[in-house]
């Protein structure tokens, strides 16, 4: 089981400019990213007075969106590449910088957004915030304010479709910190002994919150270590939607097919510092100077264009996504907080009432 | 009516509840040969190796499978083997099982049971003899059971598999050949204890193995004119304090009992409380803050003795004017 490598086996501009299919798809894949991108925007600049962090002051002004809130910006392609091979039935374990994921897997905007906004008509009604995103009704199961954590959950949610007999899939997003955590090696192992329906997603921004991840990660990291557990792994560019895609196609289609797990190690980047007070200025300029031309909406803007998208479509198309998030957070600001009351509400059932 | 052990007290109210509902699956180290204490006995060779799921050692995705499981239309049993291998899946049960319901806004439920046995084990030394179900206790969104016998091994596994929370279910290792009267479809509350002998000088609450000890003391102490009020708790939380409070309030003295390091333990919740809410009298009694040791002299310090039992009752009956 070699590492295959996607990055460039995306079609060739020329050859697709006479086949719209191939413009509509991606057309699409670049909606759901200028969705995302926008979302994450709108989130951070709500966010500015949030936390105390960094050696910043929390501002006066207070924030819309308080606490830690981990942006995606840069790394849209990856929750958007494959997603969009998953079935609103499929189940998805995700990160703490889960919002891509979320909007991806189909959520309503209008509830993520009240929920960053700790909102009674969020996702959560308010008890989780950013870190724990999650919308069951699409089959995402949250995200976590743990490293690693949701891959133990996503292999057992696979193992109960299984049991269920179920048709469906889980889809497993990680950082490339988790995989130096031990629930990535028992999890690939246990989705490799009982054969589960399991795709699993390294979305590799190279950075381990504010620490560079290569020097802190012994051997070639994701894919070589799922494939020394036999779990055929693909390696792809993480910023090119269409690869990522494309390889997420065929990895499902293994998945689906009853071949057991997959893993996908898409490298991507992270734009933003760790949490959205945090300027990131422990990296590299130069670094993210390039990492900016490789933005993925950027790619894939250039490469419509390529084939004959007209530059107004794709305008209208980022327009229609910021007027969307900003209707979100306009609701979202208009929206009642939870009442005190049901911070005692969704706890257990057991003893329910006897809180001291 | 049938005589059971503890083990098979527990065996047979799993089996019913497989019987029951399909979506009952229980997972875990050696369970298709029975577990390690045989409290798993003959339940794969009835349901497959498809729902008596043999796991590898990995105790964290193991508790975190169960969680996803969970999630997704199962209700699983867990096993952790001995509650020190349960400190391998702390995230896995106090930030994601405990924590899902109320994080994600009641979107799931995680009903699974994890069953993780408690208590000295002769011999066994630090890693294998602990007895922490006061750390469970502290976090929301768990229950907290502790059965002494087979009759509420049966019963209490029942309503907590019932139950649709996470529960952290501790047996006792030095209890699964404990024979006792098992009533086949009897359930026991969740929540409830037992008054296992009335009594009007003094309250003496325990749980678990201890129980054993307490009982002895309370008979012990009937010979020497003093009259204990003996109280099996059962579920460690949420604690049955009506049951408790009302004896206290009754007998104005209250001794809590348990095998834990008597430091942070449960204990001291039960104390703090009853003196609180009643002005009753309190004591607790419990191990020293030591690690078990292996030598017979080192494990016994770690032991509650019937002896101390007996004193810690007597100077509180004195103080009472009992």
């Amino acid at each position: 089981m070699p590492i295959r490598t996607e990055g460039d086996s995306a079609p060739a501009p020329a050859a697709a400019r006479s086949d719209p299919p191939q413009a509509s798809r991606l057309l699409a894949l670049y909606r759901t990213m200028a969705r995302i991108r926008a979302f994450e925007n709108a989130a951070e600049i709500a966010s500015q007075g949030g936390v105390q962090a960094w050696g910043l002051e929390a501002s006066a002004k207070p924030a819309l969106v308080r606490g830690p809130l981990h942006l995606s910006t840069g790394q849209e392609a990856v929750a958007t590449g494959v997603c969009a091979n998953l079935t609103r039935e499929d189940l998805l374990t995700s990160t703490h910088r889960g919002h891509g994921h979320t909007l991806a897997k189909g959520a309503d905007v209008n509830r993520m957004m009240a929920e960053l906004f700790g909102k009674a008509t969020g996702t959560n009604h308010g008890k989780g915030g950013s870190m724990h995103i999650a919308d069951f009704s699409v089959g995402m199961l949250g995200a976590n304010g743990v490293v690693a954590a949701g891959m133990p959950i996503a292999v057992g949610a696979a193992h109960a479709l299984r049991i269920r007999g179920r048709p469906e899939i889980v889809a497993c997003f990680f950082g490339d910190g988790a995989v130096n955590r031990g629930p990535f090696l028992e999890a690939l192992n246990w989705a490799v002994v009982f054969k589960l329906p399991v795709l699993f997603v390294c979305e590799d921004n190279r950075i381990s919150a504010t620490t560079p991840t290569g020097p802190m990660t012994g051997g070639p990291g994701a894919a070589a270590r799922a494939e020394s557990l036999g779990v055929a792994a693909v390696l792809a560019d993480g910023n090119d939607v269409e690869a990522v895609d494309a390889a997420a196609a065929r990895l499902i289609g293994d998945v689906r097919a009853g071949e057991g797990p997959r893993l996908l190690h898409a490298v991507t980047y992270r734009f933003k510092g760790h949490v959205s007070v945090d300027p990131g200025t422990y990296r590299d300029a130069t670094e993210v100077a390039r990492a900016l031309e490789s933005d993925p909406l950027k790619l894939a803007r250039d490469r419509l264009v390529a084939r004959g998208v007209a530059a107004a479509d794709i305008a209208a198309i980022d327009a229609a996504a910021t007027a969307e998030i900003d209707a979100a957070q306009a609701l979202a600001a208009a929206a009642p907080f939870p009442d005190a009351a049901s911070a005692y509400t969704d706890v257990q059932n057991t003893g329910a009432g006897q809180w001291r | 009516m049938a005589l059971m052990s503890y083990a098979q007290a527990a065996a047979t109210a799993l089996a019913e509840a497989m019987r029951a509902d399909r979506n009952v699956v229980a997972l875990g180290e050696d369970l298709g040969r029975g577990g390690i204490f045989g409290q798993y006995r003959g339940l794969q060779q009835e349901f497959g190796a498809g729902r008596v799921i043999d796991t590898p050692i990995s105790e964290a995705t193991i508790m975190g499978a169960a969680v996803g499981m969970a999630l997704a239309g199962l209700r699983p049993v867990v096993e952790m083997r001995v509650v020190d291998f349960a400190l391998c899946a702390m995230d896995e049960l106090v930030n994601q099982a405990a924590k899902n319901r109320y994080m994600f806004g009641g979107q799931g439920r995680v009903p699974l049971v994890a069953r993780m046995p408690i208590g000295l084990w002769t011999a066994s030394a630090a890693q294998h003899s602990q007895s922490l179900e006061a750390w469970f206790a502290h976090v929301p969104g768990l229950t907290v059971v502790a059965p002494s016998m087979p009759a509420d091994n049966y019963g209490l596994l029942h309503s907590a598999l019932e139950s649709g929370d996470p529960v952290v279910y501790l047996e006792h290792k030095e209890l699964w050949g404990f024979e006792g009267d098992v009533e086949p479809g009897v359930r026991v509350p969740l929540g409830a204890a037992r008054i296992v002998r009335g009594g009007t000088d003094v309250t003496l609450v325990s749980w678990s193995k201890a129980m054993q000890t307490c009982v002895d003391a309370a008979t012990e102490l009937a010979r020497a004119g003093i009259s204990v009020e003996v109280i099996d708790l059962r579920t460690i939380w949420p604690w049955d304090r009506a049951t408790v409070l009302g004896s206290a309030a009754r007998t104005g003295a209250l001794l809590v009992v348990h095998e834990a390091v008597q430091v942070g333990g449960f204990g001291a919740e039960i104390a703090a409380t009853a003196a609180e809410e009643t002005g009753c009298r309190v004591r607790r009694l419990g191990a020293p803050r030591i690690p078990s040791g292996y030598a017979k002299p080192l494990e016994d310090e770690s032991r509650v003795t019937v002896a101390q039992v007996v004193a810690a009752a007597r100077s509180l009956a004195a103080h009472n004017g009992g």
